[in-house]
Order: C-alpha cells, then structure tokens, then sequence
C-alpha cells in the first residue's frame, strides 16, 4: 500500500514587482513511497525539497497536482493525526518547557489525556531530554531543539514521520542518536521521508532516494544498487610520468604531480594497463578498485542540468 | 474540534501572561492610588465623579493598548517566526487557529478588566467611603467596554492576518479613533448628498461604533443605562466581532505562509 | 482544493450575513441612544476651556466634530417640530470655545437659536450673545453685524440695538455699502415690514445652510401676503366707502373695478375674502409667519 503518493505536484511563485515572472520551485513532481518504507528525498540547497514538504503539510498550496497521504487527500486535516512533521531548523514557542510543547502538541493531535503525560515522559527520555525539567524551550541549545522537534514529530505514534534535514545543527553524538531514533521507527515500521543533502545518512538509512535538482526530480534509485560490489574502474597510481604516452588511450582522467600519475582505468582493460606500465619500467604505487557509489549517482544526476541547458 | 479550540486559547492566554502582560495592572493601581487623593483637592463634591472617570477610563484604555500591541503580532508573529509549520501539520483547521488566538486574547483582556474591577470598587470603598445601589451601573459600563474589546480584537487579529506588525498597529489605532467618534461619522454622512451619502454611510457602518459603547459620562454622573441598549449594544458587538474574525479566516485559508 | 474553496464560500456568506445583523442592531442602537439624548455628555462637560486643553491640539478638528453633531441635534428636533432645544445652545458655546474662528457656528448656530419655536430654539437673547462672542473674536468679519442686527430687529424686536448693530457693522473696513442703508432703515426704530424683507431676502442669497434658506423662504412668502393682504383690505374698504357694504365675494371688487382679478396668496390660493372686509388666508399652515392677519386676527 501506498503511504505517500504525489501526481504532477508543482509550485510557481509569481516574482517581479508587479508580480508578472515566475519562478517554478517544483515541477511536476510524481513519486510514490511504500509503506514501511524509509525514503530519501536528495538534493542542494534551493533544489524543492523543503517546498515539497510545505507543500505536503498545508503550509503552502499547489499551483497544481495533488498528492495522497495513506490514501487520503493529502490537505485533509483528518490524515494529520498520523502524520509527524519535524521543519528545518524548527523554531517552538521559547515561552514554554518541552513538556509543555509537548502536551500540547499531543493535545493538538487528539493523543488522549490518559496517555500524554506518559507518553510524553516516554518520549523525553528517547530523544535524551530527560533532565530539561522546567527549562523554558528559549534556553535550548540548537541541538537540544532539534531532539525537542524530533519528539514532537512522533508524540501522536504517527504512521508517516516527515524529516526535514534532521541532522541539521547537531554535533557528531547527536547525529548518531538521530540516526539510532530513525533507525528504530524504521524498525517499528514507521514510513519515513527525509529530506537531507547529506549523502552518508541517506546511504545508511534509506531504502530508496529520489534527487532533485532545480525542482525537478532527477531520478529515482534503490540504495542497494548503489552497494554493488562490483568494481566497474580501477584508480591507478604509478611513478614514472613518461609511462602515460603508452597508457594514455586506455586511461581516463589522468593527473600529474611531480613524477606521480593517477589516472582512471576500465576494469577490464586493467590487466593491459599494468602489463604495459611494468615494460616502460614504471613503479606501480596502488591499484584501488573504485565502487560506484550513492555520491556518483547524485553528481551524475545535478549535473546533467549543466550539460542541457543550452546558454541564451 | 472543541479541544483543539480550548487548547489554542489557553496557550494564547499563556503566552500573554508568560510575556507579562498583567504586570500593566500594577500600573493601574498605581495610577489609582496616586491620582484619588488630588481628586478632592481639584474639585471637592467631585471626587466620586472624577475617580469613575479616570478608573473607567484606564480600564478602557489600557485594554485597548494590550489589545492592539499583542493584537498585532497574533498571527503575523507565527508566520514570521515559523511556529505555525509544527501546527498546521497537526489536524488542526486553519479556522480553528484564528478562532483560537481570538478566544485566547479576549481571556487575556477580560481577566485583565476583571482584576481591574475589583481594585476600581476597592478604591471607590476607599476613597469614596462605600458604595450605593446605582455603583451596580459602573458594572453596565465595564460590560460595554468588555464589548469593545471583543471588537478591537477582532480588528487587530484581521490586520495581523495581512499586515505587518508597524502598519497593524497604525490601522488598529486609526480604527479606534474613528470608532470613537463612531455617531459623528454617521451624523456626518447624514449631512452629504448623492453617491457620496451612500459611500459615506456604507464607510459609516463598516466602522466601528465605539461611541455608543461608552456609557462612562452617563454612569459617572449616575444615570442608570437602560436594558434594551445593553441587548443591542451586545448583539452588535457579538456579531461585528465574528464578521470581522470571519473576515480573518478567509484571509488566512488562502494564504501562503513563508 | 474543494476543501479550502467550501470554506471561502462558507466565511463568505456568513460574512456578509453577520454583518447585515450587526447593521441592524447598530440602527437600534442609535435610535435608543437618540432617546436617551445622545449629547448629555455636553452637558456633562465642565466648559468648552476644558475640551480645548483636553484636545491636545486637535481643538479645530474637535470643533468641526461639535459644530456637526450642533447641526444634527438642531436638524433631527426641527424635523420633528420639537420644541426643546437645550442642548443647541452648550454645544455651539462648546464649538466657539473649541474654534473661536469658527465663523459658521456664529452665523447659522445663531439663528438656529433665535427663531421662535418650533422653527428655531426661540432663544434670542442667548442667540445675540454668540454673535457678539462671535464679533469679539473675529472683528474684520463684518457680515456677523448682520447676523446681530438682524437677530435684534426680527426676533428681539429691539430696534435700537439693531441700528446700532448696522451702524457698527458699516463702520468696518470693506463692508458692503448695503450696511450704511440698512442702519439708515434701522433709524425708523420700528417695525416695518420692507426692511424685515430686506433683511430675510438677504439671509436666503447669503446662507448655506438648507433649513434657514427655507425658513428665509417661509418668511419671505409671508411678508408678501402680509403685505397684499393689507392692500386687499384697503381695497375692501374703498367698496365699504363707496357701496356703504362689504363686498361678498372678489367678483364684486372686480365688477367695482378695484380689482383686475381673483387674488391669489403667494402659494397660488385664493385669499378669503370675510364679511367684515378683512382678509385672510385660506390655509394658515402654509403661511405660518403672517403677522397682522394671522389666524389669532379677529377684529
């Protein structure tokens, strides 16, 4: 079953002083997550992917498209109760400690009074926040309002966590004890969707990625693929720069420091490579295979724009 | 829907209260305990007269400006500062949000008077030495200026749905004064001709009407206020202050947040 | 989408529903307001002293404000043929105080003061004082003898304050030369009903306020009857002195050759025409200055 569903999700802005020009911050976007799933949504800075979650949470409207949340229209409020929503660099109510925040987020999202107060205490202790007590949220560090943000997203038991940059603003621990939080709603069956341009936590948590670049989906890939063992180039460093001339047809990418080569070879011309480098006597330094990895895809999918567009 | 609705209003209440709001209440006091003795030194057979006018006054006043300055950030503050987004991805109606924050700051002023009130009898047992049957009129004009608040609140919240908080301000204080003198705009389009009576009394009637909330005059010099003004007194308020806060929710159903 | 467009509709409508309902009540409002006599606070007001210094500044505006709620509380009674005007007379001292150049307030507020009831406040004497406040304070401004002498002459009937009125009034650097005849007229020290048309005809060119310019009117048609009114009588009793009877009817003065025709009031109706030869209007009530043959003559 489909947890999220998005069909032609666009948004235009209408720029300009007398508000004539448009701007498209997300084109068309069509995307499907399972349920269960932890999903990826990649790309850089201004590429749409926080627009996409306004557009997702009634923040802003669509200029078109529409999308579903567990099969409900997704700007139905009813289809909230089961969903968390944690924003970019969130900002709370400063006046408030994070129980209160808490209590009456929960409130908000119909957690039953019986439940709250446990629940809430449950909660703290789960994003490490036990010992606040009465602190006012105002005298938080941006670490510890981001662990505030992550457990209002989650106080209701939602079904579907939306995650915007969740790692942003934290030091070392605290990305490992996000990535721990995520990793056991993964395990609960949690679907989940966060947006991040850091490749190794969507590496290591994700089922699936999609990027985007310029607000328009780039691409669509299961992680797994990306883990493949296979070697497809091999990077080779040798001393002796006179070798390259023999070598230079079967090499890609070839870089010169003082004597020092390091160039790019196929995997399959490899053996042909070295047996040509050892007869003009050159001095082999390493042969690494190179795996393909989820950084090669995301390159290779933001930079094709560049390769398209067509200067004016 | 209606735990939703208590919970924004009491948070609202809350944030009044936690940003020190009430501490204007010590002002009042103040403004009381000091000016009560220069009554009778000013004009003596009239100092009950002068007290009523000023506490009633300041209680009026110091509502309208807490009305207007947490008025106005009501709304504009939440987008601005981006606490919506953790909101309205809750199954909270965008209704609800306004109705709420509406609700919330009417409490706040309406607590606010209600303190004021006892500290304003207590100084009339004071400094006046007891009270009389007709001091049950004093009630009728608070009552009236609770109404007046319902709609200044109303008028602050719609400006803080659009406007930024400098010009809120400034539409918010300009609609007070032209409420003041709420019968003079009408008397006013009574006196033109044409298109522009029409214009003028359609102006007339969008604004506000303060002036026929303000019975202070009359129960100062003890004049009683008669029941059927407080009816349609109430009935204007109630249904000025909902078409105004309705206004705001259309407003901010359409409206795309930063 | 659907969602968001019922909403719109929905606060549409109820917006325009609640405000429709707040409309109605607001006109209750006001009207129980008028009853109670919406101005007490005027009264309430220590003096006109005290307004200006608590305006803060804003004393012109506030006198334009006191000078319009003068005119609708003088407009709203005259409509319905009140005859209490007590408030007319603190609000315009009020406005005066506020704006002491406030020209109108003298000029108009005055008369509003000193016509007889129910046409004005019948409050002459108060009526000259404003003017003379007036004059106290704007002393180039020539027309407020005027108002003075005219207010002397037609409803104090004080002929000598009235001369002395257009006497000083002429004596003022650029007043018209009609003032010097006026105080020429005025010598008369009595009444005499060419000069109070003079003074009512020029009141109807010179006001701008609707209610006096059609009191002006009133009055003017009545003079004009009074008058012919006193001609058809002498007329009446030329026939008395030739045929030894009072006519019957206008034909017989016709026949007699003292009249050319039916004579008609200012109104277009027929005079009456009474045994003993005096002479009346058929509908006093649209006549309602006449001052010798009013309803009250009887000979």
């Amino acid at each position: 079953m489909l947890a999220i569903e998005i069909k032609g999700l666009s948004k235009e802005y209408a720029v300009g002083f007398w508000k004539q020009q448009r701007r498209p911050a997300l084109k068309s976007l069509n995307l499907n997550v399972e349920a269960g799933e932890t999903f990826g949504f990649l790309g850089p800075n201004g590429a749409g992917k926080t627009t996409t979650l306004k557009l997702l949470m009634g923040i802003i409207f669509p200029t078109s498209g529409s999308a579903t949340i567990l099969g409900q229209d997704f700007l139905d409020p009813e289809i909230k109760r089961r969903v968390g929503f944690l924003p970019e660099q969130p900002y709370f109510y400063d006046y408030l400690s994070a129980p209160e925040l808490l209590d009456y987020y929960a409130r908000l999202s119909g957690v039953p009074a019986t439940v709250r107060k446990q629940r809430i205490g449950e909660l703290l202790g789960q994003v490490g926040l036990s010992d606040v007590g009465n602190k006012q949220l105002r005298k938080f560090s941006k670490g510890m309002l981001q662990r505030v943000g992550i457990a209002q997203a989650i106080i209701h038991d939602p079904e579907v966590v939306f995650l915007d940059e969740p790692m942003s603003g934290l030091d070392p621990v605290g990305r490992h004890e996000v990535r721990e939080l995520i990793q056991s709603l993964k395990d609960r069956g949690k679907t989940i969707f966060f947006s991040t341009h850091i490749l190794s936590d969507a590496e290591a948590l994700c089922d699936r990625v999609a990027v985007i670049h310029k607000g328009e989906l780039r691409g669509v890939g299961v992680v797994n693929d990306f883990r493949s063992s296979v070697a497809e180039k091999t990077e080779v460093i040798w001393l002796g720069a006179n070798a390259l001339g023999v070598v230079n047809d079967l090499v890609a990418d070839p870089h010169i420091t003082s004597d020092t080569v390091r160039a790019t070879a196929h995997s399959s011309d490899l053996d042909r490579v070295l047996e040509k480098l050892r007869q003009q006597h050159a001095q082999l330094i390493s042969v690494t295979p190179i795996h393909r990895t989820l950084e090669d895809y995301f390159l290779d999918k933001t930079r094709e724009e560049e390769k398209e567009s067509v200067p004016s | 829907m209606t735990s939703r609705l208590s919970a924004i209003t009491w948070n609202t209440f809350r944030e009044a209260v936690r940003d020190r709001v009430l501490y204007n209440l010590v002002l009042f006091v103040l403004l009381l305990v000091a000016s009560a003795p220069l009554f009778s030194q000013i004009s003596i057979g009239l100092e009950k007269l002068m007290l009523v006018n000023v506490g009633l006054s300041s209680i009026s006043l110091f509502g309208v400006i807490i009305a207007i300055f947490v008025g106005i950030g009501l709304v504009s503050k939440e987008i601005e500062k981006k606490t919506l987004y953790t909101i309205l991805s809750r199954p909270v109606r965008r209704w609800e949000f306004i109705a709420g924050k509406y609700l919330g700051l009417l409490l706040t002023l309406v607590v606010n008077a209600a303190l004021m009130t006892v500290g304003f009898y207590v100084a009339l047992l004071i400094f006046i030495g007891g009270l009389k049957k007709t001091d049950a009129m004093l009630l009728a004009a608070i009552y009236f200026i609770l109404l007046q608040f319902m709609i200044m609140v109303a008028l602050t919240l719609l400006f803080s749905t659009f406007s930024t908080p400098i010009f809120s301000a400034i539409f918010a204080f300009a609609l007070f004064v032209i409420g003041t003198f709420g019968e003079d705009l009408k008397n006013f389009a009574a006196m033109s001709h044409g298109a522009t009576k029409w214009l003028a009394t359609a102006a007339a009637y969008v604004m506000p009407n303060f002036a026929s909330l303000n019975v202070i005059a009359q129960v100062a010099h003890e004049q009683s206020v008669s029941a059927h003004l407080i009816i349609f007194n109430t009935v204007y308020a109630v249904l000025y202050s909902i078409a105004v806060t309705t206004a705001a929710v259309l407003i901010f159903e359409r409206r795309n947040l930063k | 989408m659907n969602r968001s467009r019922k909403v719109t509709v929905i606060c549409g409508a109820l917006l325009l529903v609640l405000f429709a309902g707040s409309v109605m009540a607001r006109r209750q409002v006001e009207k129980i307001r008028g009853k109670q006599a919406t101005l007490e606070d005027v009264l309430y007001l220590p003096s006109g002293k005290t307004v200006k210094k608590l305006s803060l500044g804003y004393s012109s505006l506030l006198a334009n404000i006191y000078w319009t709620r003068a005119v609708q509380y003088f407009g709203s009674r005259h409509l319905n043929s009140s005859s209490h005007y007590e408030l007319l007379e603190p609000l315009l001292e009020i406005t005066t105080d506020l704006d002491p150049q406030l020209i109108v307030a003298y000029e108009t507020g005055s008369i509003f003061l000193s016509q007889r009831v129910p046409e004005g406040a019948g409050q002459p004497d108060k009526a000259a004082a404003l003017v003379e406040k007036g004059i106290r304070a704007n002393p180039t401004y020539w027309r407020l003898y005027f108002t003075l002498g005219f207010i002397h002459y037609v409803d104090r009937h004080d002929y000598k304050a009235a001369q002395e009125a257009f006497q000083k009034g002429s004596e003022v650097p650029g007043a018209l030369p009609w003032m010097k005849i006026m105080a020429a007229r005025m010598a008369e020290k009595a009444y005499d009903p060419s000069t109070a048309t003079y003074l009512w005809k020029t009141i109807f060119e010179t006001t701008h306020d609707p209610t006096i310019k059609e009191s002006a009117a009133k009055h003017l048609l009545s003079l004009r009857a009074d008058s012919e009114m006193d001609e058809l009588e002498r007329r009446a009793q030329a026939y008395y002195e030739r045929f030894k009877v009072y006519p019957e009817e206008w034909s017989d003065l016709v026949r007699a050759g003292l009249l050319r025709g039916i004579p008609v009031d200012p109104n277009g109706v027929p005079y009456k025409l009474r045994l003993d030869g005096t002479v009346q209007v058929e509908d006093p009530k649209q006549l309602p200055y006449l001052e010798r043959h009013g309803p009250k003559e009887k000979k």
